[in-house]
């Protein structure tokens, strides 16, 4: 990660106290935009990633050189057109591509942070990014929209600040991270625990890396973004360059190869304390438990207009939590729409070519602007 | 379609908050939405058909009349459409209490099946009856519970929920097509 240094950062030198309880302040927020904003200063998005996303959301990352992860949709006139609208991504607090994290160097030590970097929550991560708005100068966003983890920034964001957007688009998210969802992070952070290398926490010091541990992370994980189907489909029982087993531990499967594929691309471009201290973040969520068990008091305030969408394969973030949020919107008859889109593609269709899924947010984000226009929104 | 959208369409006060139970492609919602009041929602099961109202840009949630009434609270709509999907549901009879619930009043629209063509074409050809609002042969029909205008208005009645029930008998003869304002 050599190039870095090119990223943009705001500095944010207020104090944020964090739910952990400690208090930072002088810390970087990386963030990339995409478009223009506009005199009326009216057609402003801010995108959140997900847990190994960064702030290049779109084109190419100059830190990896590969394409950006909303590359399907986000871009000139893609479903979120940045001909039309000006689009800020942030990097998490907690991350690894220029924002404040485990891999930033602590002024007392004159050393990396590791371990020694506070647990931070999806509330400290909205709270900081939050400062873009003032550094932009933005009144209120048209639009704040994320997957999976973004997807719960969006819910966190609408809930602390319930004024400051006109539409919200959670997608393939929950409100409340699941026991199953814990697990499987917990089976990553294991995994990188378990590397030698690790080190708890303090690798960076001596300069061997935990890859195998976080690649291993990165490969369960990378099975729970996809379907059974869709796997059965790309790469059912084929064989990887060869005509027969060979009755070892090579990778004799396709499946088996793409995933340590997988694996050795991912170490290359993510930090493995960054990896704990984001899927810690995830398991804390719990935006009902914050509203003492009534999901609908996060959004009693607001007058933002939702659209919430699921997919059918999904079975880390299913309809059914999706459908959730839908429920307690409703309850509080605030403006909500919902769809589930089809696609065997899993969990990670919010990242792939679903055209419905393009169309629906295309679709809600172009009549919202044209409702916000007429002053109806 | 156009007609049927304007006598609805009449029934509903001004700027009122609506819910469009079923709500199909849209077309309905966006007559109302561009002519009666915006604060109108739908409830669509039909992917396809939630794709055309978010194209239309209507909002529309996803999901089933007869499971996903229940998240709304009680009188949370100033009206509440049911079009000729009455006779579709497992429970009419809940979908018509559910629909009482969380609306003031509901609009209810039935294909009727006691118009005087539906009844010669039993009567003459022996066979279920065919025609513009009932389209499907009686094996792929989603209609599982045909009802005469004149049914309706005696379910109401014995539910105790106010219906208009005049010329009763001439309307069930001569209208294709039942739409009822009702209230608890």
């Amino acid at each position: 990660m050599n190039n870095i240094k090119k990223v943009k950062q705001i500095i944010i030198d207020k104090p944020l106290k964090l739910d952990c309880g400690k208090t930072i302040s002088n810390f970087p927020l990386a963030y990339e935009t995409y478009g223009k904003l506009n005199d009326k200063k009216d057609n402003a998005i801010l995108a959140f990633h997900a847990l190994t996303g960064d702030q290049f959301a779109s084109g190419i990352n100059p830190v990896t050189n590969k394409e950006g992860w909303w590359n399907y949709l986000l871009g000139p006139g893609k479903a979120i057109d940045t001909n039309k609208y000006f689009v800020i991504c942030a990097n998490v607090i907690g991350g690894c591509m220029g924002s404040y994290g485990p891999s930033s160097i602590n002024p007392e030590t004159n050393k990396p942070f590791g371990t020694n970097f506070p647990v931070i929550t999806i509330n400290d991560m909205v709270n900081a990014q939050y400062h873009l708005l003032k550094f932009f100068k933005i009144e209120k966003l048209f639009s704040v929209i994320g997957g999976s983890m973004g997807g719960m920034q969006v819910l966190q964001f609408v809930s602390n600040f319930p004024n400051k957007s006109h539409t919200a688009i959670p997608i393939a998210c929950t409100a409340s991270h699941s026991a199953q969802n814990i697990a499987l992070n917990e089976l990553g952070r294991q995994s990188i625990m378990a590397d030698h290398n690790w080190s708890n926490g303090f690798y960076e010091e001596n300069q061997k890396l935990p890859d195998k541990g976080l690649a291993v992370a990165r490969m369960a994980a990378h099975i729970t973004y996809l379907s059974k189907k869709g796997l059965q489909e790309k790469f059912g029982r084929k064989l990887q360059e060869r005509d027969d087993l060979k009755f070892s531990f090579d990778a004799d499967f396709q499946i088996e190869s793409y995933l340590r594929y997988q694996g050795s691309v991912f170490v290359d471009r993510f930090d493995a304390n960054s990896y704990l201290y984001i899927t810690r973040a995830m398991d804390y969520f719990d935006l009902i438990k914050q509203f003492d068990g009534n999901l609908s008091k996060a959004f009693e305030k607001s007058k933002t207009s939702f659209f919430i969408i699921s997919f059918t394969s999904d079975w880390l973030y299913p309809t059914s939590e999706n459908r959730e949020i839908v429920i307690a919107l409703n309850a509080i008859g605030k403006n909500v729409g919902f769809a589930e889109i089809t696609s065997d593609k899993g969990h990670d269709s919010f990242l792939l070519d679903v055209p419905d899924f393009l169309n629906t947010i295309k679709n809600f984000l172009k009549n919202s602007y044209i409702k916000l226009n007429e002053k109806r929104i | 379609m156009k007609k049927e959208f304007n006598i609805i369409a009449k029934l509903i006060e001004k700027n009122s908050k609506v819910l469009d139970v079923g709500c199909g492609d849209g077309e309905l919602m966006k007559y109302i939405d561009e002519n009666i009041t915006t604060n109108i929602r739908g409830l669509e099961i039909s992917k396809n058909n939630v794709q055309k109202c978010i194209e239309k840009g209507l909002t529309v949630i996803e999901g089933n009349a007869e499971k996903d009434l229940q998240q709304f609270p009680k009188s949370s709509f100033d009206y509440v459409i049911l079009s000729q999907t009455l006779q579709a549901f497992l429970d009419p009879e809940r979908v018509i209490d559910e629909l009482l619930r969380i609306g003031k009043k509901a609009i209810v629209t039935i294909p009727n099946f006691g118009y005087w063509k539906v009844r010669i074409h039993l009567l003459l050809q022996g066979t279920m009856p065919v025609t513009k609002n009932l389209p499907n042969e009686w094996y792929d029909t989603p209609n599982l519970h045909m009802c005469t205008i004149k049914d309706f208005v005696n379910f109401c009645n014995k539910k105790k929920i106010k219906i208009n029930s005049s010329k009763l008998n001439i309307k069930n003869i001569f209208s294709e097509l039942g739409i009822f304002l009702i209230e608890k």
